[in-house]
């Protein structure tokens, strides 16, 4: 049983529009996850039922094996950080940290305590008597982080929070976020659109499209082998040919091509799939599987490469060449598609 | 550039001379020793203004406008801060229907207002002409609690609420310790804008008073009526002091709030 489970959610305004679709997941205690997707997925909304915002219209939601479905959001005990950081603006950055310490009736010299403790992890040990109009933007990103965290959390809500800052400030606190919540082992759940930033600090990432989780994997096998097209778009992949399933594997326009790592399921349609980077340019077929052939009909510099756009019997594929040999368009050429870079979705 | 400044300037100035200039002419026709209103003004006396507070019916209307605003304002803002609150954050069937009555006692003329609550309140129910004048009064310048502290509640970032909740307070708590703290600017500047507007309500009040029991601009009315002398010019200036002076109180209080 894991630490948090979400099992069948459904969630639709106004009973008409689906915005998540029997969603399912599971999270292990302390493991910072994240939910990855285009605007409009389902992401936020998913964030939204976990923090109680929104009552799913079926389904539940389970943390420790308790039900939290119907559990009000102010008895949940869980640390939000939201997008606009949504401090009290009346209140000073203490005060703001202290609200939820408050809300539970500690003692007041526990209360400055705790208070000075997390300003200072935080790094704001000084500014305590600030209000947050005075602040810059990172420092009010660690005032919200502050201020969930100081009420020890079951469970980190982080609703993009990242998103307001510039970019080096962006690689920063999301190194900062990550240190703080593998110091203190919080199981965390991260929103955002932002690919690289949810792999780079993600034990977990769960890639959303139309209400549904296509992927729920580490990072690297997402980037490596992701297993929907759209999950394969997303993370970079732009080349798509239809593959024929027989019994002793995949073939393609009737030559058995190799692939090092199969899929566990596939639909009816099955399509291989490779990044412009990952093919191999050859002048002729070589006795080596796993080659298209086609010609080359439009190049494009991109500095470290040039790009082909390149037609064959399968579609236009987009294929990566190095500098030292160019080809133009016209010319015929044969596309090797190595074994261990070929994915089928 | 320097013509369009010129042209700008002269009407600026205009528009201020239109603005104050009765007000100053009033000003200075309260000072004269003439019993009758003249400009300009011959002598200098503040023997109106010593009318003014030695007139019985001027003293009482104040006493009656001035707790009649105030209550009607209050009660204005009792509702209006609840409802602007619900209808900027619930969604509900009718909202709009409830938004448009909220604002539309400033769509029907306030005579007709006057003369309904005239032929309901007071004919038929037979209630005080007090109670109507409350009613009234309530009812005209609730639209404006309704809209400046429904504006105020707009431009909160709702998340703050949501924050709110999630570290532990229940919604009326946050409310109070949140949402209120943060519109306070907003519910002040609606108590000064119903007050004066209550204050100086003729339409609905003119219905409304009955013998020996009127509002001041009507008080003032029927005085001029029959007397033309400076003691309502002396009046006026008080009642600008007063509503000054209010704005005054109320800036300091809206800045201490920020």
């Amino acid at each position: 049983m894991s630490f948090i489970e979400l099992k069948n959610i459904d969630v639709a305004y106004d009973g008409k529009k689906k915005i998540l679709n029997n969603l399912c997941l599971d999270i292990e205690k302390g493991k910072f996850i994240s939910l990855l997707g285009p605007s409009g997925c389902g992401k936020t909304t998913t964030l939204r039922v976990v923090a109680g915002f929104i009552e799913p219209n079926n389904g539940s939601f389970l943390l420790d094996g308790k039900d939290y479905t119907n559990v009000p959001i102010h008895k949940r005990n869980f640390g939000i950080v939201f997008q606009s950081y949504a401090l009290f603006p009346h209140l000073t950055v203490a005060e703001n940290v202290a609200f939820g310490l408050k809300m539970r009736k500690l003692a007041k010299d526990e209360i400055d305590r705790k208070v000075s403790e997390i300003l200072k992890t935080v790094d704001l040990g000084e500014l305590g008597g600030r209000y947050p109009r005075e602040l810059s933007g990172g420092q009010r990103q660690r005032v919200a982080l502050a201020r969930a965290l100081v009420v020890e959390p079951e469970l980190l809500l982080l609703d993009e929070p990242l998103s307001n800052l510039d970019a080096k400030l962006r690689l920063k606190m999301r190194v900062e976020i990550r240190e703080l919540q593998q110091k203190l082992g919080i199981t965390t759940i991260f929103v955002t659109h932002d690919q690289e930033e949810c792999f780079s600090i993600s034990d977990k990432v769960a890639v959303m499209n139309g209400g549904i989780i296509e992927q729920y994997d580490t990072p690297e096998k997402i980037y490596m082998r992701p297993s929907t097209e759209f999950v394969a778009r997303f993370v970079g992949f732009e080349n798509f040919f239809p593959l024929e399933k027989r019994e002793d594997g995949y073939y393609c326009g009737g030559v058995k091509f190799a692939i090092e790592h199969l899929p566990e399921s596939c639909g009816d349609q099955p399509k291989g799939t490779i990044r412009p980077d990952d093919i191999v340019i050859l002048d002729r077929p070589d006795a080596d599987h796993n080659v298209i052939e086609g010609t080359v009909t439009v190049r494009t510099y991109l500095g470290k490469s040039y790009q082909y756009k390149v037609a064959t019997p399968y579609g236009d594929l987009i294929a990566n060449g190095p500098n030292t040999k160019t080809y133009a368009a016209g010319d015929r050429i044969c596309l090797h598609l190595p074994a261990q870079k070929l994915v089928v979705v | 550039m320097k013509r369009k400044n010129y042209f700008l300037l002269a009407i600026t100035v205009l528009v201020y001379f239109f603005i104050f200039a009765p007000l100053i002419l009033i000003a200075l026709t309260s000072f004269t020793t003439e019993s009758y209103i003249s400009f300009p003004p011959v002598g200098f006396s503040l023997k109106w203004y010593q009318n003014v507070f030695q007139n019985k019916t001027f003293m009482e209307a104040f006493q009656l406008s001035f707790l009649i605003s105030t209550a009607s304002t209050v009660i204005a803002l009792l509702v209006g801060i609840p409802g602007a609150y619900a209808l900027s954050r619930y969604n509900f069937k009718g909202k709009k229907f409830i938004k448009d009555l909220f604002f539309s006692p400033n769509m029907v003329p306030q005579v007709v207002c006057g003369f309904a609550l005239f032929t309901f309140i007071i004919v038929r129910l037979r209630l005080n002409v007090r109670v109507a004048l409350l009613v009234g009064l309530s009812i005209s310048v609730v639209t404006y609690a309704f809209r400046i502290v429904g504006a105020s509640i707009e431009s909160l970032d709702y998340s703050i609420e949501e924050a709110g909740m999630s570290l532990g307070a229940s919604r009326v708590t946050v409310f109070f310790k949140i949402v209120l703290p943060n519109i306070s600017s907003g519910i002040v500047s609606a108590f000064l804008l119903a007050f004066i507007n209550a204050f100086n309500n003729v339409p609905l009040t003119i219905f409304l008073s009955g013998p020996g029991v009127t509002t001041l601009p009507v008080a003032m009315m029927s005085y001029i009526e029959y007397n033309y002398d400076p003691t309502v010019s002396a009046l006026s200036v008080l009642l600008m002091l007063m509503s000054f002076a209010v704005m005054l109180i109320t800036e300091k209080l809206v800045k201490a709030g920020k």
